[in-house]
């Protein structure tokens, strides 16, 4: 974890009574988390088959960094998002907050867990209560862990000052009054209002315009290094991943198909995959059109996902031992960056294995 | 009409270029409710040659989706009020009757929208949808319809078209439902393709794929088309020209090239400066600030004045000039042309 050290100590310098674990421990660690959803049909609902909708993923968020997470629709990202939250039983995995495991016999609560985690979700709207003013919406939820209606009212109006909305003129407002950068606004104040070490946003900025997606990125950059945060990011949006992580997780059908620092992952991509996401980003020079597009295709569907490699199908590289056997993730040249390809596995059998691109 | 033939027809069609296909002056559209006026879209005016590609970008609530639907005839009729001059080709669509406006949907002016499950019929097969637009404007059997939809499921490259005519939408993936959509607007060979952010909701990998299709199609077929966009990127690799809209008003426009690499309008320039990129971490990125004006209130002035970075006294006195340059690009700022912008951030 030496490389990625010198962005998160600059931030852990700073002491904060929270932490348990040390700023060595990461904040986060997910364990071959797994969540399979059964189809069911027919008169007596007899399960017919799943979606590995998250197989087997592990992975840690260090303190202080921003993890980025990419991948296609139904790739994944989003109930990753949600097991990690508890919003949706796992089958199976392990979580670790700060060196506690979460729900276990020594570790911590849910609910412990989930004040010091909190998400922001893509739709702003329908995450706000549409009946409450959006002030008693922030105030919410340190009401419900015990705080006296008065301080938690204070507290929201701070918090609406902290995101850039003036209480005094925002406060009383319901959610259909504002714009969706503003209710976005709301919705980071209402998660920060339990005080949070962690915030996971899932497509935060996705649905928002670009000025308005620019004022919210600033606005997160700003607020992270103010309340000591650190962020799991949600993104289709490769630039706007690039500019806000310090390592970036590339997923594919439910699987972690590359990880790595944010440079050497957009520099020199080792998964076939994540070089084809990155080279399906448009440029802003018309000159530099895309002639041929790099892959072709949509993403399989996740109830049968393909044998072995998931992304074969798709890779103009694909060999039978992609059919065969299932890639593992493996450290590629740098310490911390991670790919699951058998063409960075020396050994795998595939031709190109072991050969720099 | 088979694809030959339209193509020997082209040579004909550019002899008398200089006739626009499309003609829009000072189009206005307002939506009237008991409680307000919105005006959505205020003076819009440009022209499009056969054969062009115009990017119309614009964030949410700038009148660019309006502005189709109002060349399109698909705005309610009576809670809206549209004034100005819409042609295209040699239809004068503001005195179309609706019936009248029936038989060029489709046949003349096409439309794909952003969401190909709600476009679609989800209780017909793809292969019905697209053979029911060319029995209606062509008149063949239905047979001869569906050799038709076969052949134009090839046209856009979906992958065992046979199997994929007889599959409902629900069945299809979202880039083969686009496809599926494109295949209807294109069923009739329509002079003008109108694309409401057709990719939008797409992938990154299935966007790219789609965008390539959709410029080697309009260029193959010679139609020219009118995709609106809120991607600057997605501008840059499809456009001929670029109409940037803000608070219902064309506020530039040119050749793509021009405006995006020089651009001369301030809004122009603070969407390229506000678009992320990734060697810019680290940095604050220039955000516009503030949000769109509220259309329900009359402008006085410049539309972009509160948040420009440029404004002085003068932009809320009167509507900005429209400056034209020489190259074709124009911009509706005073301080258009005049040199002294900074230059464009690069990709």
């Amino acid at each position: 974890m030496n490389a990625t050290a010198p962005a998160s100590a600059a931030i852990t310098e700073q002491i904060d009574e929270r932490d348990r674990g040390g700023k060595r421990q990461p904040m986060l660690i997910a364990d071959k988390l797994k969540k399979y959803f059964p189809i069911r049909s027919g008169v007596l609902q007899r399960q017919v088959g799943e979606v590995k909708a998250v197989d087997e993923v592990s992975f840690a968020v260090l303190k202080g960094e921003t993890l980025g997470i990419v991948g296609e629709s139904g790739c994944g990202k989003s109930t990753l998002a949600r097991l990690l939250m508890h919003l949706i039983p796992k089958d199976s995995g392990d979580l670790i907050f700060d060196g506690d495991p979460v729900g276990g016999v020594r570790g911590i609560t849910l609910r412990e867990l989930r004040r010091n985690m909190q998400m922001v979700f893509q739709d702003s709207y329908s995450s706000l209560n549409p009946r409450l003013p959006v002030q008693d919406s922030i105030a919410y939820g340190p009401r419900v862990h015990g705080m006296d209606y008065k301080d938690a009212r204070k507290l929201a109006a701070d918090l609406l000052d902290k995101v850039g909305l003036r209480a005094a003129m925002f406060g009383a407002r319901y959610p259909h009054e504002l714009s969706g950068g503003q209710k976005q606004r709301v919705n980071i104040a209402r998660a920060l209002a339990l005080n949070p070490r962690m915030l996971i946003l899932d497509e935060a900025v996705s649905a928002l315009d670009k000025s308005v997606e620019a004022q919210v990125l600033n606005l997160l950059a700003h607020l992270k290094r103010e309340f000591n945060l650190t962020y799991l990011f949600i993104s289709h949006d490769l630039n706007v991943v690039q500019y806000i992580s310090d390592r970036v997780l590339v997923m594919y059908l439910g699987q972690v198909v590359e990880i790595g620092p944010v440079d050497d992952i957009y520099n020199a991509p080792r998964h076939p995959y994540s070089r084809a996401l990155l080279e399906s980003r448009l440029s802003m020079d018309p000159a530099q059109r895309v002639i041929e597009p790099p892959i072709s295709g949509d993403p399989p569907n996740p109830i049968n996902p393909p044998s072995g490699c998931r992304f074969r199908t798709r890779c103009a590289f694909a060999e039978d031992i992609c059919a065969s056997s299932t890639p593992l993730l493996g450290a590629v040249s740098t310490q911390n960056h991670f790919v699951a390809c058998h063409m960075a596995s020396a050994g795998s059998g595939h031709s190109k294995a072991g050969l720099a691109h | 009409m088979p694809l030959d033939a339209a193509v020997m027809e082209r040579p004909v069609k550019a002899t008398v270029k200089a006739q626009p296909l499309v003609d829009v002056r000072d189009l206005s559209v307002k939506f009237v409710s008991r409680e307000s006026t919105n005006s959505a879209v205020n003076g819009v005016t440009f022209d499009l040659m056969a054969g062009e590609v115009l990017c119309i970008i614009g964030e949410s609530g700038s009148g660019k989706s309006v502005t189709m639907r109002a060349l399109m005839k698909l705005l309610p009729p009576n809670r809206t009020k549209i004034s100005g001059h819409m042609r295209v080709g040699a239809h004068d669509i503001t005195k179309m009757s609706e019936s009248d406006m029936r038989a060029i949907r489709g046949s003349q002016i096409s439309m794909i929208f952003q969401e190909p499950m709600t476009a679609l019929d989800p209780v017909y097969t793809i292969g019905d949808q697209i053979a029911e637009t060319v029995m209606r404007h062509e008149h063949c059997s239905r047979a001869e319809a569906t050799a038709r939809a076969l052949e134009l499921l090839q046209l856009v490259r979906v992958p065992s078209p046979e199997r994929r005519l007889k599959a409902y939408p629900h069945e299809l993936s979202g880039g083969l439902r686009q496809r599926a959509m494109i295949a209807v607007a294109l069923s009739c060979k329509p002079d003008l393709l109108l694309a409401d952010e057709p990719t939008t909701a797409l992938d990154a990998t299935v966007q790219i794929q789609v965008l390539v299709l959709l410029r080697k199609l309009q260029q193959e077929l010679g139609m020219a088309m009118i995709f609106v966009t809120h991607d600057l990127g997605v501008a840059a690799q499809i456009a001929d020209k670029v109409a940037v809209m803000y608070a219902g008003r064309i506020v530039e426009y040119g050749r793509v090239s021009d405006v995006l690499m020089h651009p001369q309008h301030p809004y122009t320039l603070g969407m390229l400066a506000s678009t992320v990129h990734g060697n810019m971490r680290g940095q604050e990125i220039e955000a516009i600030p503030g949000s769109p004006p509220d259309l329900r209130r009359p402008i006085q002035g410049c539309s972009f004045t509160p948040r420009c970075k440029f404004a002085v006294k003068d932009c809320l006195q009167a509507s900005p000039p429209v400056v034209q340059l020489d190259n074709g690009q124009y911009a509706a700022c005073i301080r258009a042309g005049k040199g002294a912008m900074p230059a464009a951030p690069q990709a």
